[in-house]
């Protein structure tokens, strides 16, 4: 089964051990991520006012793109995910905007396309006990904080992969890879998201903030879905270690690159010696 | 030649200022048929009714339109003054020439509202010299009334109806009487305790000899219109013959199986064969049969062994009643917000988030703590209490949009509750507005916040999670610059929102009744028709309309009673005689006016010649049932349906004179 994937711009660039592990681990699972043959950045944020329409231009760009290529489109990106699956519904709910942002783009996107996340194929599609039966080296013992933020669920009515309050998407597949999920207060809390460019003192108080609830819940991993929010995460360690000596730092990865171990990926096809804060002796330790 | 009168009203300045009534009553004196005309002052007061009255005699009137306010205002006024004066009141039409004329023009030299008024009157003298004399029609009433839903206001409603003289049949689907406001601990403003006020009404219904209680049922159709309603009830098996149990109790002191008590809202277990609480009524246990050994594997069967007069029939089955009735009164009640809404509060995941409804519970003296508040999680007293309000309300995001009305008034009261049983306690009440209007209601928050020290914060909640054995309870602070604020708690309260019963839709649908976006019936009149409902002979009562307290919907019961009280005052009662009229001969029996009678009011009837073959089938007006709204008239295509009053004939000549 071929599904058609929208990459994005940062699982192509920073974010590639996101994208590779997640490819080798949907061949081991039965289906295969088919880039999209064009495409372009879905702009990286929702415009929040009615009558942006330069803001909806580059997503249903990328929608009119995808829908030629098929009716499904899955992405990593919880931005991409969000930004794609929030211009759908704008276009469907508003059928002028969707006939000028047509006409203007020069586009016939009808409004049709069905945008899943990776995370949902996994539970709707292939099924997290399939996916537990696939497992070849199960993460036992390993306590994993499931990060979400906030693009992955919210505004709940319209993304709606899960419960935007109390998630668990993340935690029932991380249990199918023989992990330990560890439920956090501030598991979709914001990360301080593009903040990172200009105030990172912002950034490395939230980050910090939810790194700690993890921590303090028991995780001795993280794990998310959002490139930005793994950078954030990743990025602010050293600052907050620097400034708060009490601090403890915590590997922070793609739950791409725990699903591919689990299904016998190395640790080299994972990626895992990209991280800067390196998950590999806790493996070792636990003998996993 | 018709010797129609006009009588051209000038309310005071309300007509006459925009409109010149003496010309209108003298250019209408020069129309053919009409032998009478006249300018008045107030045409409704005792002189102007009086004048009308005589006017219709000396002038041998056979005729009358009085042109003046909106007929919702007076016509039945002048229609008994021509009846007084010897017309028939339906040849007594009202021109209304004051809400959409002289009210909307503002033309001082009274041009605009002249010409209007002269159309408006000559439009209803054309309709009028069409009018047969009409004669209102009496249905037989049924003196029986059926109140579903045994909480307080169906309860009120009852005992208003029954010690009216009228026999009631009070239907309630749990195994008791008493609803939501059983399980309460005390009540505002007063405080006095709610089962202490509550069970003396519902033994006083239980031993009224004019009411027949039916627990454990539910209605499942209703037929028939107002004043002969036929009302199919489902009986659900109890397996206890009712005639025979004493309620001595022995069975459920026996019974060893449990299951989680609805009525203590999951705080607490009951036994299989149970009542829901001690003061039920009627006293009498039923068995939850999917729950019982006995019923699914026949094992067990103890309490059958126990039982003294040998009341336990495991064979009983469901059975069909049927009653027949006058008036239906609607009392369904309300629902709390399912909790799985509220993720954010941790509801559901953290064992001491608990709703108002079961804070009542650990507050009651009858409930599963006896009264004292302790934690559901481990039993220990709270140091320190959380009480979020608007918990689904005014959220139109993620909830529902209104106000639930009385959460405001329930947490002040939960407040002081937990301050007078834990002296040490501290409450904390984040609130978005506090809405306390009632008598004494005012007073009653200022009270909890003053004397009782609950400590109020006006703003949001965002999250609540447990940390270290404590709920932490994330919020902000609007009035102190919009800080953040965070509490640790050993409990939590929400005041989720009152919503509108599981199949609430569904069972208007099966009464004709309406309902609103949020699936609360409906008024005929928000104002002026509180309890009716668009199908004559069904009122409403109680918060099946919308969230209200105890007071109201006591006041409500009373209301619906007093209705359905006027409706049984005597053996018949007269129905408008503007139905609609099917004409046999044209009639092609296509059933477009079936679909489209919001009433059910239609009728396939079948035509049959001596032998008994059917020769023609054919659409038929019960007049029981119709209202007059003239739908049925619009949707047939073969135009064979007319309006008494409102035929086509009136209508196209009415429209002809403009």
């Amino acid at each position: 089964m071929k599904i058609p994937y929208y990459p994005g711009c940062t699982l192509n660039t920073v974010a590639k051990p996101f994208d590779e592990s997640a490819k080798a681990s949907a061949i081991t699972l039965g289906f295969e991520l088919e880039e999209l043959s064009e495409w372009n950045c879905c702009g990286a944020g929702f415009p929040l006012t009615n009558d942006n329409i330069m803001g909806l231009a580059a997503p249903t760009k990328v929608l009119a793109n995808a829908r030629a290529a098929g009716e499904t489109v899955t992405t990593l990106c919880s931005v991409c995910y969000n930004v794609l699956k929030r211009t759908n519904k704008a276009l469907n709910d508003d059928k002028e905007r969707k006939a000028t942002i047509n006409e203007f783009m020069e586009l016939e996107y009808d409004g049709s396309l069905n945008i899943v996340h990776y995370l949902e194929i996994l539970r709707d599609t292939v099924g997290f006990d399939k996916v537990k039966e696939a497992v070849k080296r199960p993460l036992t013992g390993i306590k994993v904080g499931a990060y979400y933020g906030c693009m992955l669920l919210r505004p709940g009515g319209e993304v709606g992969i899960d419960n935007a309050e109390a998630p668990t998407i993340i935690e029932d597949l991380l249990s199918a890879l023989g992990c330990e999920p560890v439920d956090f207060p501030d598991k979709i809390e914001c990360c301080g998201a593009h903040l990172a460019m200009g105030k990172t003192d912002v950034v490395e108080r939230l980050s910090g903030k939810i790194m700690t609830s993890a921590i303090e819940s028991g995780a001795e991993v993280i794990v998310t879905s959002c490139p930005l929010c793994q950078y954030n995460l990743d990025k602010s360690q050293e600052k907050i270690k620097s400034s708060d000596a009490g601090f403890k730092t915590v590997p922070v990865v793609y739950f791409t690159q725990l699903l591919g171990l689990a299904l016998g990926q190395s640790e080299d096809e994972t990626s895992l010696k990209d991280n800067q804060w390196d998950i590999r002796p806790l493996l070792a330790e636990r003998g996993v | 030649m018709p010797r129609i009168g006009v009588f051209v009203c000038q309310c005071g300045n309300n007509i006459e200022s925009t409109v010149d009534t003496q010309k209108v009553a003298d250019e209408l004196k020069e129309m053919p048929g009409v032998a009478y005309t006249c300018s008045y002052k107030f045409m409704c007061s005792s002189p102007g009714q009086e004048m009308f009255k005589n006017a219709i005699k000396d002038n041998d009137l056979d005729g009358v339109i009085v042109s003046a306010c909106s007929p919702h205002m007076h016509e039945k006024t002048f229609r008994k003054a021509s009846e007084a004066a010897g017309l028939n009141p339906y040849k007594c039409e009202v021109a209304n020439i004051r809400e959409q004329c002289s009210w909307v023009h503002h033309d001082e030299t009274k041009k605009v509202g002249t010409v209007k008024s002269l159309d408006l009157t000559r439009m209803m003298l054309e309709r009028l010299k069409r009018n047969k004399p009409l004669k209102a029609t009496s249905i037989p009433v049924t003196k029986k009334a059926l109140v579903i839903g045994g909480g307080i206001s169906g309860i009120q409603a009852a005992l208003d109806i029954a010690d009216g003289g009228v026999e009631v049949v009070l239907v309630e689907r749990e195994p008791s009487i008493g609803g939501n406001m059983a399980r309460l601990s005390e009540t505002f403003p007063t405080m006095d305790c709610s089962q202490c006020i509550l069970t003396p009404k519902m033994v006083e219904a239980d031993l009224h000899e004019n009411i027949k209680i039916l627990t454990y049922a539910e209605v499942e159709k209703v037929d028939g219109y107002i004043g002969n309603f036929t009302i199919t009830i489902n009986k659900k098996a109890k397996y206890v013959d009712e005639s025979t149990c004493t309620g001595c109790g022995e069975c459920w002191e026996k019974c060893p199986f449990k299951a989680d008590s609805e009525f203590e809202l999951g705080l607490n277990k009951r036994k299989v064969i149970y009542t829901p609480f001690p003061q039920s009524v009627p006293n009498i246990p039923v068995i939850d049969a999917p729950k019982c050994p006995k019923i699914q594997k026949d094992k067990c069967g103890l309490c059958a062994k126990v039982c003294g007069p040998g009341s336990i029939d495991f064979t009983q089955k469901d059975e069909i009643v049927t009653e027949h009735v006058g008036a239906i009164i609607v009392a369904t009640g309300f629902e709390l917000m399912p909790n799985e809404h509220f993720g954010e509060y941790g509801y559901g995941k953290i064992k001491d988030v608990v709703s108002g409804l079961q804070f009542e519970r650990l507050a009651s003296s009858s409930g599963p703590t006896g009264g004292k508040i302790e934690r559901p999680s481990d039993g220990k007293t709270p140091e320190s209490i959380v009480f979020i309000q608007c918990a689904g309300s005014r959220d139109e995001a993620k909830g529902v949009s209104y106000c639930s009305k009385i959460c405001c008034m329930y947490t002040a009261k939960h407040t002081m509750l937990y301050k007078h049983k834990v002296h040490e306690g501290k409450s904390y009440v984040f609130y978005m507005d506090i809405r306390a209007g009632g008598k004494r209601y005012e007073e009653f928050v200022r009270k909890a916040i003053e004397d009782d020290g609950a400590m109020y914060l006006r703003g949001r909640v965002s999250r609540v999670y447990e940390k270290n054995g404590k709920i932490m309870v994330q919020g902000v602070d609007t009035l102190s610059n919009g800080q953040q604020v965070e509490i640790e708690a050993d409990m939590v309260v929400l005041a989720t929102a009152l919503i509108s019963r599981k199949g609430a839709d569904s069972f208007a649908q099966k009464l004709g009744i309406g309902y609103d976006k949020d699936k609360f019936y409906s008024e005929y009149h928000p104002k002026l028709k509180p309890v009716e409902t668009v199908t004559a002979g069904i009122y409403l009562s109680g918060t099946c309309v919308g969230p209200m307290d105890i007071p109201e919907s006591v006041s409500m019961g009373s209301a619906a009673a007093s209705k359905a009280l006027g409706l049984f005052s005597s053996d018949k009662m007269a129905r408008e005689p503007i139905t609609a009229d099917v004409n046999k001969t044209t009639c092609n029996a296509c059933w477009d006016c079936v679909t489209a009678c919001p009433y059910t009011a239609i009728a396939k009837t079948e035509v049959k010649d001596r032998e008994g073959n059917i020769v023609q089938m054919l659409a038929e007006v019960n007049v029981g049932l119709c209202q007059g709204c003239g739908v049925c008239v619009a949707a047939c295509r073969s135009k064979s349906i007319d309006l008494a009053g409102y035929t086509d004939e009136q209508v196209y000549a009415a429209i002809n004179a403009f």
